[in-house]
């Protein structure tokens, strides 16, 4: 178990278990996003109420829920980082940053061409959406942090301890709906009990979720690879594993 | 563990346990202001300022939305199932603006209790399903059968 742990550690090994991963992982997101978005665009039932417009759904979820998820990695790689010392959590921490952002942006994005036709408002202050955007801010923070500092082990320091406070904004972004009056309707996928969203759209929608885990992980896994390619320009092992 | 790590770790959980029960208490007492709305209840109990914007959200009531011949004035009722507020607003409205739907109106409210909104957002819920089975619940229900039962009947077959 430790050894496994331990092999994450080291730069060669990961570089090579990255490059094989994504050999393997890229063409499977890429059937299943293929999969997922055909079968949700095409194929699956308009709402009863909305019609065609809730299509964006395919997109908008996906994108949130592993904004979200991808937070905890982010965080995860930072708790090791600071207490461990281990550079490949640095490596890490900063590959899903921007990643993160991005998909927060798309949620935003999606969020509001969705919110225009069915609420009648791009952006709404609401609990939901603003939590959002401060999710935005603490990643676009972690990847600024970064670039700010000179020394790679002061910039990773500082940034560990900014996605640890940032851990609390993931259960307010989850339970806003719940805890406060808002606009955004409570979560349709429910993990106990039925989902108050239809089988035939349910099942496009959890493919169309699989595929963006498989994004997040393809994409980070080649940002920490063209990291370690920067950091090890001329190291052996890295000579090898290129040729 | 090795003693530094072991301080470094309690180090970093107490970052995440301190950071949080923080912003956990800035947001119980701001959680006022977090609200998008108020509920009708509140307006009827007084408890919404009167002659400042304010968004007030809820259902319209069934049978309440009377328009305007000469313009686009609407007026409706919004409940919470424990108060009433009749809003009257002037401009077009979202396409998911009916009766029996969510609706989050933005205005100030008059010294009669009533809102004049300046913006109608519609609220609509978590549920989606394809029309089909919407028409098949709302059959069921009309028809006056129990639907728990229909569900498992189908579930049996």
């Amino acid at each position: 178990m430790w050894k496994i742990i331990h092999k994450f550690g080291s730069p060669p090994w990961f570089f090579r278990f990255a490059t094989k991963a994504v050999q393997w992982l890229l063409p499977l997101m890429l059937i299943a996003l293929a999969v997922g978005c055909v079968w949700g665009l095409l194929y699956a039932p308009p709402d009863f109420r909305q019609g065609n417009s809730y299509r964006i759904i395919f997109i908008h979820v996906p994108a949130a829920v592993v904004a979200l998820a991808g937070y905890y990695v982010m965080a995860f790689a930072g708790l090791v980082s600071l207490v461990w010392k281990i550079k490949m959590a640095d490596v890490a921490m900063r590959a899903v940053a921007p990643v993160g952002a991005a998909l927060t942006f798309v949620a935003l994005v999606t969020g509001a061409i969705w919110g225009k036709p069915t609420w009648g408002a791009w952006w709404v202050w609401d609990a939901r959406i603003t939590s959002m955007l401060i999710l935005l801010f603490l990643y676009v923070g972690v990847v600024a942090l970064f670039e700010a500092y000179e020394n790679p082990e002061v910039a990773a320091k500082a940034c560990a301890v900014l996605s640890l406070v940032g851990t609390v904004n993931i259960p307010i972004i989850y339970k806003s709906v719940d805890w406060w009056y808002s606009l955004h309707q409570p979560a349709s996928i429910k993990f106990t009990g039925e989902s108050a969203i239809d089988a035939s759209m349910l099942y496009p929608l959890l493919v169309n979720i699989g595929a963006f885990y498989l994004l997040f992980a393809v994409v980070v896994m080649m940002n920490m690879r063209a990291t370690l390619l920067e950091t090890h320009t001329n190291a052996a092992w890295l000579r090898e594993a290129v040729d | 563990m090795h003693p530094k790590r072991k301080q470094r770790l309690t180090l970093a959980l107490a970052i995440v346990v301190l950071s949080s029960t923080a912003i956990g208490l800035v947001a119980y007492a701001l959680r006022g202001n977090i609200n998008l709305f108020y509920p009708p209840a509140d307006v009827v109990a007084g408890l919404a300022p009167v002659d400042r914007a304010i968004r007030v959200g809820g259902m319209v009531v069934e049978g309440s939305i009377q328009r305007s011949s000469t313009d686009l004035t609407t007026t409706f009722q919004v409940t919470d199932y424990s108060g009433v507020v009749t809003v009257s607003y002037t401009g077009i409205l979202p396409d998911l603006f009916a009766e029996g739907e969510g609706v989050v109106a933005s205005g100030t409210l008059q010294s009669d209790g009533s809102l004049l909104a300046s913006e109608i957002l519609a609220k609509h819920d978590e549920n989606y399903m394809p029309p089909e089975v919407a028409e098949a619940l709302e059959a069921q229900r009309t028809s006056g059968y129990d639907t728990s039962m229909i569900r498992e009947d189908a579930g049996a077959s």
